[in-house]
């Protein structure tokens, strides 16, 4: 069409003259950091941030107004965490939204670490949040911060994200960084004091591949500083129980592919690969795939399967046979896999008074994970366990 | 620290040179005789382009499934009650897959406009719709005068200016 | 004593720049008005923004891995 002939060429131009300046910059950008630790560049650049990739491939709008009320749990390996969840998002001018999250982690704690060094316990942990969210053209950008709290553990952060889109809307560009603090405490002993920092950079490329075909490419980097362990956790040395000795620092890297699309109408199948290593010794893979379909019109069911391996950080050890300078027993540690099955349901149950849709939303999923080199002292076999996690959501949007 | 300050610009200055080329762009092109097609109305008779020579004509292209074409409407609206009896007229050509959801939200927003189904995007092929929504102002002998790309607020506010100078023509 | 990334993240930022920089020239092959079933809930990779958190965090707590999960914010850094 006539109207918008004239623009493409000369935008052509411009892009191959911003491709040439382009190239330039990254290649001196290269040159000066040959080698440098990257530490001060890597915070600085963070600091533009970065949005959940996950959103797909509706355009850049304000997410709608909505009220979540949502009931969690876990049970499993002697834990069981439960407790409720909610949040509140409402749009204040057309640009900015507001939402504000609490969220109750009522823990009955009979775990093997628990049960073998203490005795059982119970504990709350409560967490509030508050999210900006403000668009602007095609960019949309969040500003949150959470704060969490425990008996023995204060945390508090903050994340900045932004999400841009290119290319005629094909692509949208993520970049996120979060900055988090940790007060660690211990029970009983209120001379122990320990403070932990932890840093995120994320980047991310959500890219429209087919009509009906949606790829994700996440990156992120997280960055660990202070006291990383746990004032409870004991490793063992020769049969002798010591109290773990922990790096204080810790630099990881993630990379995530994920696919979806629509194979059949109504019908999309999704997968994801991700991909971790990190300065500790510890390589992971996380498998995952799934389906979903709706029912009718007011049914969506999603079924889908995890499965998740990791390698032993270094100085990981079930029981050490030599004396090294950090020695732990955590078995988040440890090598382990674990497989999981899960279901959700979406079930738009009733219109409130107003118009008001209500809607319910259901997801169970079985976990079983099973470790390569941490024995259950109590039975002297390797350890396993299976765990059941349940959510059920009540949603509104207005 | 300067460094990655660089690092911080080179990103920046990439998703603006790329962001650039998706903004909504307001262009006057020279003025080029729109292409002429027929489509079904929601209310049933086919309504044709070329049979709206006299008068002022605004063609929207929206879908039930895009934002900004929903905020656009109360104002489409508004602009066609108020201009109608001096020789305007707005088509809504809806490009969703399925009519009945667009002929069903078009009565759920009190469309007084004819709302026209494209459904198999012959319409939008032709006119090589590279934004939702899109709006082309048409004056009284055919030609294109104006194209406007996505909607942001305050666009109404132009359509009515480029109404109004295109109506005393 | 301040963490210190070992690699840096100049190289995927510098990837994303130079695919864009790239991508700059090509058209969108998937026009906005084919974009009706990428619009569709079905379609999005993630579910409600609680459940999505909760279930990071019951992971997050319990592996050794963390992050590029596509949910954003950081975890709670509890124990």
């Amino acid at each position: 069409m006539a109207a918008t002939d004239a623009l493409p060429s000369r935008l052509r131009r411009l892009a191959a003259a911003v491709r040439r300046a382009l190239a330039e910059l990254v290649a001196s950008c290269a040159r000066r950091h040959g080698g440098a630790q990257g530490s001060s560049a890597a915070k600085v650049f963070g600091v533009v941030g970065g949005l959940l990739a996950g959103s797909g491939a509706g355009g850049v709008e304000l997410p709608e107004d909505r009220a979540d009320a949502m009931y969690h749990r876990w049970d499993g390996g002697g834990l069981t965490a439960q407790g409720p969840a909610l949040l509140v998002r409402k749009s204040i001018a057309e640009k900015v939204s507001l939402a504000a999250t609490y969220y109750v982690d009522m823990l009955s704690n009979a775990s093997i670490d628990v049960v073998t060094t203490a005795s059982p316990y119970k504990e709350t942990r409560s967490e509030y949040g508050l999210v900006a969210d403000y668009v602007y053209r095609n960019s949309h950008i969040i500003v949150a911060g959470s704060s969490s709290s425990e008996p023995d553990y204060e945390a508090r952060a903050v994340n900045l994200d932004v999400a841009q889109e290119v290319f005629g809307g094909m692509t949208t560009v993520n970049l996120g960084f979060s900055s988090g603090s940790d007060d660690v405490g211990k029970k009983n002993s209120p001379e122990f004091s320990e403070t932990a920092r932890h840093w995120r950079y994320r980047i991310g490329l959500a890219q429209i591949l087919t009509p009906r075909w949606l790829a994700n490419l996440n990156f992120e980097a997280v960055s660990d500083d202070g006291f990383l362990g746990s004032p409870y956790r004991t490793a063992l040395v020769f049969g002798a129980s010591v109290p773990e000795r922990v790096p204080s620092t810790r630099s990881s890297r993630a990379v995530k592919l994920s696919i979806l699309g629509e194979v059949v109408r109504d019908n999309v199948a999704y997968a994801d690969y991700r991909y971790f290593w990190d300065n500790w010794g510890i390589g992971a893979h996380t498998f995952g795939a799934g389906y979903r379909r709706y029912f009718g019109e007011k049914l969506l069911a999603d079924a889908y399967l995890r499965y998740y391996l990791q390698d032993a950080a270094l100085f990981y050890s079930d029981n050490a046979q030599t004396e090294t300078a950090y020695v732990s027993r955590n078995r988040q540690l440890s090598t382990f896999s674990s497989i999981s099955a899960g279901a959700r349901i979406s079930y738009r149950a009733a219109t409130l008074p107003g118009g008001y849709p209500l809607l319910v939303n259901g997801a169970y999923e079985f976990v079983s994970y099973s470790f390569d080199d941490f024995t259950d002292v109590r039975t002297g076999s390797l350890y396993s366990y299976n765990a059941h996690v349940l959510q059920l959501v009540l949603t509104t949007k207005f | 620290m300067a460094t990655a300050v660089r690092c911080l610009i080179i990103v920046l200055v990439a998703l603006a040179a790329c962001a650039g080329t998706a903004a909504a762009v307001q262009a006057s092109p020279a003025a080029a005789s729109a292409p002429d097609f027929t489509l079904r109305s929601a209310d049933g008779p086919n309504v044709r382009l070329q049979e709206q020579r006299g008068r002022v004509v605004m063609v929207n292209f929206w879908a039930t499934w895009c934002g900004p074409c929903r905020q656009e409407m109360p104002h489409l609206n508004r602009l066609y009650g108020k201009y109608r009896d001096a020789g305007f007229t707005l088509l809504g050509v809806n490009i969703d897959d399925d009519q009945a959801k667009a002929v069903g939200l078009a009565s759920r927003l009190g469309l007084k406009f004819p709302v026209l189904l494209d459904s198999d995007k012959k319409v939008s092929r032709l006119y090589d719709l590279s934004t939702m929504p899109s709006t082309v102002l048409i004056d009284r002998d055919g030609r294109v005068r104006y194209l406007h790309l996505g909607y942001r607020e305050g666009f109404e506010d132009t359509y009515e200016k480029q109404i109004r100078e295109l109506l005393k023509e | 004593m301040k963490a210190r990334l070992s690699i840096s993240l100049r190289l995927p930022a510098a990837s994303v720049v130079l695919l864009l920089a790239a991508g700059c020239s090509i058209q969108p092959w998937v026009k906005p008005y084919e974009r009706e079933r990428l619009a569709d809930p079905i379609m999005s990779m993630s579910n409600d923004p609680l459940s999505d958190k909760h279930s990071v965090h019951v992971r997050e707590v319990r592996e050794g891995a963390r992050g590029a999960t596509g949910v954003q914010g950081g975890g709670c850094g509890c124990n």
